[in-house]
């Protein structure tokens, strides 16, 4: 499921290489994406982490608990950050605009925090890992439906120094 | 900027107020002799109590310039006129069907005429420079029925003064026919939202009640949210992530001076001042809940209101004091709870279907604002503060955070609007649910928050 997102996206990306679209199209995508069109990605790098590993888990409407998949991309997270120890991270946390300002924002902190727990509980450090909400306000997909409001509904894991 | 507002507040400290003897005339003073003799009269005033009010018609001419700029009078007017028309109470006159013309303080009305346009209350004065730089505004409300004169005033300040001038006159006028305070020299501190909406920058902003002389407090490199005024000093408390760490700040208008709110384990937000404007209640988020803290600002001692393993978020004290209502989780989704002032004795209060948050007391003190959300619908409500009388004042795909004037008669909000194009206005709404308006703002606009009058 997730990989098939990644694939969608690496599709946009050849498509805007293929084309020389839009440079509103050009803007969300991210460069280390487009790295990996090249399948040239070193490990150990944040490009690796985000293309190989996935930075972000997704949550349901006005809820905090970890599914399955995120757990998976949690469980890859974890192995990842243990083998590369050196990376410290902050998890953001953010909701869809479908909520009050405030609610929001405490809803980002639980949604980071679930997340911290999680690779706590998969033995990394918690020295090693900060969290901060977003709220609402940092939306990543902007048109008026679920399918916009599911990919904001996020916690993203950035390493330090790799921005987000 | 921080000298324009002192120079204003310390003018308006000078207001004077004279009685209409303090007014040479002729005419006026064989009025004012006739007051003795005149039998007690039911005095003009706009019932106000009931839901629909029909708005009172008044006559507005150009105030009279008296060797003041260009302009400036007739300025002065339409800014009196915009205020009261925008209030929905009132339905100013078209200038043209006048009758009487070159009205001037000194003036008297030949009430037939303006009975014969349908007006019920007549204003008329001057705007004269004075031999120091300042201007001179006098100005009369008459009861056109009971051919009376009902406010004379007059006050002196300066020319760059002009609006704040016209605004005390109409708050002056809206007093003296509803018998509530005005609210039109106040100000409202917002959040001006500029850029694409997924990569928004926001700044703290502050506009006059009418959209005009809007200033940005902040610069747009740090994300600011919810801003709320102190109700007794130029300052605003609001939330900033400077420098990455999400914190509660106090903000000086006058001064520019900003300041982080004490030192807290974990990122404060939400924050609103006391009625005394000696403390600030917020949110601090430690790990997965959110709980509520006061913040004494003289001593800088903070203390728990809650604990609770849930979300317990704008917190909104009643106006004596003595209790707050906040929006929590604890029960499962959104609700309003009322607590003391120390956290003793919460108390869920909002029932029906949905979710509810953004409390917000009334002034007054009988009503509790809220956001409602229900079914993918967003509402603004109020209901007493037991949780009885749920009223919605409007309802659409998105209304959110309204705030009091400060008379208690209108709310301000923000509707925001769906999709990549869509974006936040704010607008206000009578409290009976009628008048719905928007205010016009340079860019989108959120979050906003009166001021308390001025000073």
């Amino acid at each position: 499921m997730l990989k098939k997102s990644w694939q969608g996206k690496q599709l946009k990306i050849a498509g805007v290489i293929a084309f020389g679209l839009l440079a509103t199209a050009c803007s969300q995508t991210r460069p280390e994406l487009a790295a990996s069109a090249n399948g040239s990605v070193a490990a150990g790098t944040s490009q690796d982490f985000v293309v190989n590993v996935g930075d972000r888990i997704y949550f349901l409407n006005d809820q905090t608990a970890l599914s399955g998949e995120a757990r998976m991309v949690l469980d890859k997270q974890a192995m990842w950050l243990n083998n590369y120890g050196a990376y410290t991270v902050t998890i953001e946390g953010h909701a869809d605009e479908r909520g009050t300002r405030q609610y929001n924002i405490a809803l980002g902190a639980r949604r980071a925090a679930a997340t911290k727990d999680y690779l706590v509980s998969r033995g990394v450090s918690p020295s090693r890992i900060k969290t901060i909400s977003y709220g609402k306000e940092r939306p990543v997909a902007v048109c008026n439906a679920e399918s916009c409001w599911s990919q904001n509904r996020r916690a993203v894991t950035v390493l330090n120094g790799a921005g987000s | 900027m921080s000298k324009a507002f002192s120079l204003i507040k310390a003018q308006s400290s000078k207001r004077l107020f004279y009685k209409m003897r303090c007014f040479a005339g002729g005419a006026l003073a064989l009025l004012a002799s006739s007051f003795v003799t005149q039998p007690a009269f039911a005095l003009l005033e706009l019932d106000i109590t009931q839901g629909n009010v029909q708005p009172m018609p008044i006559a507005l001419p150009f105030l009279a310039g008296v060797g003041t700029q260009t302009g400036m009078a007739e300025d002065i007017s339409n800014v009196i006129w915009a205020d009261l028309q925008r209030s929905g109470l009132f339905a100013p006159i078209d200038r043209q069907a006048y009758i009487q013309k070159g009205m001037n303080a000194n003036s008297m009305p030949r009430f037939g005429d303006w009975r014969t346009i349908g007006s019920q209350a007549l204003v008329s004065g001057s705007i004269v420079a004075q031999p120091d730089g300042q201007i001179k505004a006098e100005f009369r409300l008459w009861d056109v029925f009971a051919g009376q004169q009902l406010i004379g005033q007059q006050f002196f300040t300066r020319p760059d003064n002009w609006r704040r001038l016209a605004h005390i006159i109409a708050d002056s006028i809206y007093q003296r026919l509803t018998g509530e305070k005005g609210y039109f020299d106040t100000r409202i501190v917002f959040i001006d939202e500029t850029g694409p909406k997924d990569k928004r920058r926001k700044r703290l902003a502050i506009m006059d009640q009418d959209g005009a002389n809007v200033r940005y407090l902040t610069r747009g490199d740090n994300l600011v949210l919810t801003p709320r005024f102190s109700p007794v000093r130029q300052e605003v408390t609001y939330m900033s992530y400077q420098g990455q760490n999400p914190q509660v700040y106090l903000f000086n208008i006058e001064t520019g001076q900003r300041e982080m709110l004490g030192h807290f384990p974990g990122m404060t937000f939400a924050p609103r001042f006391s009625p005394d404007g000696q403390s600030v209640i917020m949110s601090l988020q430690q790990g997965s809940n959110a709980n509520l803290f006061l913040m004494d600002l003289r001593s800088r001692r903070t203390t728990r209101l809650t604990n609770t393993p849930a979300i317990d978020t704008s917190p909104s004290f009643s106006p004596d004091g003595r209790q707050v209502v906040f929006e929590s989780d604890r029960g499962g989704t959104q609700q309003l709870y009322v607590m003391n002032s120390d956290g003793s004795n919460a108390h869920r209060i909002s029932f029906g279907p949905g979710r509810y948050s953004t409390p917000v007391w009334s002034p007054r003190g009988d009503l509790i604002a809220f956001t409602k959300v229900n079914q993918g619908r967003f509402m603004i409500g109020v209901m007493r503060p037991d949780g009885k009388g749920e009223r919605i004042l409007t309802e659409g795909y998105h209304n959110e955070g309204p705030a009091w004037a400060p008379n208690g008669r209108v709310l301000i909000f923000f509707r925001d609007t769906p999709g990549e194009k869509g974006g936040p206005k704010v607008w206000t709404v009578d409290l009976t649910g009628y008048n719905e308006r928007e205010l016009q703002t340079p860019g989108f606009a959120s979050d906003p928050a009166w001021s308390p009058v001025l000073e």
